[in-house]
């Protein structure tokens, strides 16, 4: 089918208006100036009144990051970014430290109801109402721009000993877990991005769940860059102790502008014997325009350690916004017996661009690996999944299972499958499948005669097509996830 | 009332229909038999509204509507429901999800309240229970490992679902052994009603011995050469389609 110029136009003007989360929120600010040296980094510093070990790993990482270069090997392509043309700090100004949600800024709190995010533990509450001595669902912690806003819930997990709150907070109150884990899993020194996040990270939340304790809700981070001209770096350790267990949801978005933004996040995950972490993601991030212009450059790491035995580390990535991702969400697994997934639908549309995928390091013996990952592309979209599975030498009777699955619409975009397979161990057993599809005009035709229009069928097509991974997520953030997919790529055909 | 008044169209700009004209009243069932190429297929696409079929001259009326002038989902939200030939197969998508989805996208179309997942499963054991057919069909994708039968099963089942006033069978009878064929004549034939009319498109007879129609058409070089009731049916049998300036054996 060629594009018709009525079609060009229906999908711009459904392009331009789909991104629902594209509004600013207007809020005094507390901005750095722009550029980045030392004294930035010391300003970041001193503004979270941080302890002296934490500024000199801060000033490490950034001399460190210095000397670096951008890496080359992924397969997007972008203008240069000028990393002196940012704001690497902009906080929402108000009291310091809010005590209790009714001290936050009413812009604010407005700004998250939009954007559907429960933040009044009222709000959830009368949720659950009626369903007496039912545990509410879903804890949040809310991150503006560079700063954790709010966190509900937090009295509740307390009691069970967990701790879920801002890192810079964790940095006050729980120091020396803090000291230990942070950049124990992604070093100071990992990559250009990693790098400038652990220079000028400036908020993102921490978890801790103690011993034997499984926690009895799903805990959730909206992230929100709202502030033109910034970078959004926030950092995110969760350390699961042995035989505990947590669920956590990771959700973005971001107001519609002309100039890309950088996010460049970092995640570490720590699972100790016999503990489990699901990490959950429902990436919404800006993705431009239909011409490219705008949109987030989502440049993300992130890396979760299996220490112990039989622990597991488990990824689910829903990926529909951005104008570039690069992000490969990975498990080291380094306790005997552990296991490590990723499931992952990714979506470009228009000129988006994603490279992303998995690493799985199989360090301990009968360690396991399943990676899913299904690609969607249309319009001019480029896509790559790029996966490495190791096996170490040690790792005795390691397994993996890979399922690469690539749906393209129109014919125009691109999918592309690049996986790397490395085995020091004759005892490992790698297996690798590999697919591409197109949605046929037969299938369009099929849907339509039964009365479902074109872009409900696209919808309908695309959300079987990603069915294993979908039912991965909590039922929270499953539906929104359905709903998303369909809205991505309204206008894809035509 | 469908009436179907000299229907020209074009498929990859050859001229296929070259003026068709039918009527079919309410309650009927019409079979239309011709050769290969003679542009069955053509008229089904045309009735349900395919890209890329293009109708070049002559009308479609449909109960009082301009049924050319309606998008393929319009259509079957007005009653119009095409067996397919070859039924296509939907990775991923349960049957269940599939035919909620559809009837539901044609109630919202003629303003009528979406049925909830109960209600549905409701309508969809009774139908289901009525052709016969095992609930595991309805977990499995649409389509997909499908044998013959069971994907001419499930057009079927769809029909009984989406209850249209107007379905066209295209070439039903292809792929399907003579039990498999007797299963979903049976099933079609417990459609068959006063208000629903039918269009049956196939190459052989032996389809008409199962569904017994009260017209029969033979469709020849993009015209309706001759119609007649369903003895014609049995002549085209015995003669084949040769008196009609088509030689089957080129």
């Amino acid at each position: 089918m060629a594009a018709q110029p009525e079609t060009i136009d229906q999908v711009r003007a459904v392009t331009e208006q789909k991104y629902k989360y594209g509004f600013t929120t207007d809020i005094e600010s507390d901005v750095a100036p722009k550029g980045l040296n030392e004294d930035i980094v010391r300003f970041i510093s001193a503004k979270k009144n941080e302890p002296e070990w934490l500024l000199e790993w801060r000033l490490r990482a950034f001399r460190v990051w210095q000397t670096m270069e951008e890496p080359q090997w992924a397969a997007v392509s972008f203008p240069p970014i000028d990393y002196q043309d940012a704001h690497y700090y902009a906080a929402p100004k108000q009291k310091v430290g809010p005590k209790s949600l009714d001290e936050v800024d009413p812009e604010l709190l407005a700004t998250y109801a939009k954007l559907g995010i429960p933040l009044r533990e009222q709000e959830i509450l009368a949720g659950v109402e009626g369903s007496e001595g039912k545990s509410p669902s879903i804890a949040v912690d809310a991150v503006f721009d560079s700063v954790s806003v709010a966190t509900t819930f937090k009295a509740k997990l307390e009691e069970m000993g967990i701790i879920f709150c801002a890192i810079s907070e964790a940095v006050q109150k729980h120091p020396d877990l803090v000291k230990k884990y942070l950049g124990s899993v992604v070093p100071y020194t990992d990559n250009f991005y990693a790098t400038l996040n652990c220079a000028v990270f400036t908020d993102g939340s921490f978890v801790y769940i103690p011993k034997g304790v499984r926690c009895p809700m799903e805990l959730s981070t909206y992230f929100r860059i709202n502030q033109a001209n910034t970078g959004q770096f926030e950092r995110t350790l969760i350390i699961a102790d042995a035989g505990s267990y947590v669920s956590y949801l990771e959700g973005c978005t971001a107001p519609q502008r002309d100039e890309n933004q950088l996010h460049a996040a970092v995640v570490e995950l720590v699972a100790m014997d016999d503990a489990t972490i699901k990490y959950s993601t429902v990436q919404n991030w800006y993705p431009g325009n239909a011409e490219g212009v705008g949109g987030i450059y989502n440049f993300v790491t992130k890396r979760g350690a299996c220490r112990g035995k039989n622990s597991k580390i488990s990824w689910t990535q829903v990926e529909t916004g951005s104008a570039i991702t690069w992000k490969y969400p990975s498990c080291i697994l380094q306790g005997d017996n552990s296991v490590g997934e990723f499931y992952s639908v990714a979506i470009t549309n228009n000129r988006q661009q994603a490279d992303t995928g998995t690493k799985m390091i199989h360090i301990g013996k009968n360690t396991r690996s399943t990676i899913v990952s299904k690609g969607i592309s249309a319009g001019k979209a480029q896509q790559t999944y790029r996966g490495l599975v190791k096996i170490l030498p040690k790792a005795e009777g390691a397994r993996n299972h890979t399922q690469c699955d690539s749906l393209l619409i129109g014919d125009a975009c691109g999918a592309h499958t690049v996986p790397y397979i490395e085995s020091r161990n004759r005892s490992a057993r790698i297996e690798h499948e590999a697919t591409t599809a197109k949605i046929s005009d037969d299938q369009l035709f099929y849907c339509r005669q039964r009365g479902i229009s074109e872009e409900d069928a696209v919808s309908l097509i695309v959300n079987g097509f990603c069915k294993e991974v979908l039912k991965e997520l909590p039922m929270e953030f499953a539906v929104e996830a359905q709903k998303l997919v369909g809205i991505s790529l309204e206008g894809s055909v035509g | 009332m469908i009436e179907i008044k000299n229907l020209h169209a074009k498929v990859d700009g050859k001229d296929i229909l070259k003026g068709v004209d039918l009527t079919i009243r309410p309650g009927e069932v019409h079979a239309i038999m011709g050769p290969n190429g003679a542009g069955k297929s053509t008229l089904s696409y045309v009735l349900a509204g395919r890209e890329g079929y293009e109708v070049t001259d002559g009308s479609v009326t449909y109960y009082g509507k301009d049924l050319l002038a309606l998008e393929p989902e319009e259509r079957a939200a007005e009653g119009v429901f095409l067996a397919f030939q070859y039924p296509v197969e939907i990775p991923g998508v349960a049957n269940t999800t599939f035919l909620k989805t559809a009837i539901n996208a044609m109630r919202k179309h003629r303003g009528e309240k979406e049925l909830d997942a109960m209600q549905f499963l409701k309508i969809l054991r009774e139908k289901t229970k009525a052709l016969g057919m095992s609930d595991d069909m309805l977990k499995r994708a649409v389509n997909v490992g499908f044998s013959g039968g069971e994907k001419k099963r499930n057009e079927t089942l769809q029909m009984a679902i989406l209850e249209p006033k107007f379905a066209i069978l295209d070439e039903t009878d292809s792929g399907l052994d003579i039990d498999a064929l007797k299963i979903v004549a049976e099933g079609v034939n417990a459609l068959r009603s006063p208000e629903r009319s039918m269009l049956v498109i196939t190459h052989y007879q032996r389809l008409l011995d199962y569904i017994v129609p009260d017209f029969v058409h033979v469709l020849a070089a993009g015209r309706i050469v001759k119609s007649g009731g369903k003895e014609l049916a049995l002549e085209l049998e015995k003669n084949g389609y040769r008196d009609f300036g088509v030689d089957e054996a080129a």
